[in-house]
């Protein structure tokens, strides 16, 4: 069944600009491969963590909207998993409310950044 | 004048009685539909000094939106937006 998530994970700040772009383009391969469409994109960049983990007390989140098929999201999971580079990740279905708030969202960053603009 | 009516007493204006403010749901009033996970300093409305979840009785949310209020802030707390135990978080 075709829905979109939405993940956000969580980097080590142990990694290296580059590093962390591998990273990322790792899992937009990822969702490339299972001819997934990626709706939207976020990076946070590095933020202050609430509570320590792995004793890491700072990391880098990135975020992807993404439409796909519910058959492999449990591989999508299980890769977060397996990667020591992040501590954290958090996949979510989005429902109808969720989705016309992303919507609105999005268009009022472009109409801030056009405003920017002028 | 009989006495009885001597003996009441007479306010000129309405006496100050303690009403209560009636409580009501933010998100119904103001349309709401969706709580975003990602928007830690709103939930910081909704959360107390040690970062616990404010009961209805006191922020007056609608059970319908409390589900949604505390599962916004337990996938924040997940992804380190909002503490799990905090100590003067405010």
């Amino acid at each position: 069944m075709l829905r979109q998530y939405e993940t956000v994970f969580i980097m080590t700040p142990v990694l290296s600009e580059e590093q962390m772009k591998e990273t990322v383009e790792k899992y937009q391969k990822f969702l490339v491969t299972k001819k997934a469409e990626i709706i939207h994109e976020e990076h946070w960049g590095l933020k202050k963590l609430a509570y320590p983990i792995q004793k890491k007390s700072t990391g880098f989140y990135h975020l992807i909207e993404f439409k796909a098929d519910a058959s492999w999201i449990k591989e999508w999971e299980i890769s977060f998993k397996r990667d020591e580079r992040i501590l954290r990740f958090l996949t979510v279905v989005m429902d109808k409310h969720m989705l016309v708030y992303n919507e609105k969202k999005r268009t009022k960053s472009k109409e801030k950044k056009k405003e920017m603009a002028d | 004048m009989s006495a009885q009516q001597q003996g009441e007493i007479k306010y000129l204006t309405p006496i100050a009685v303690d009403t209560k403010k009636k409580k009501y749901c933010r998100f119904k009033k103001s349309g709401i539909k969706y709580i975003d996970y990602k928007d830690a300093d709103f939930l910081l409305k909704f959360i107390n000094e040690q970062g616990k979840i404010l009961p209805r009785r006191i922020t007056g949310t609608s059970t319908k939106y409390q589900r949604k209020v505390s599962q916004a802030i337990k996938r924040a707390r997940h992804l380190a937006l909002l503490p799990y135990v905090a100590d003067l978080l405010k």
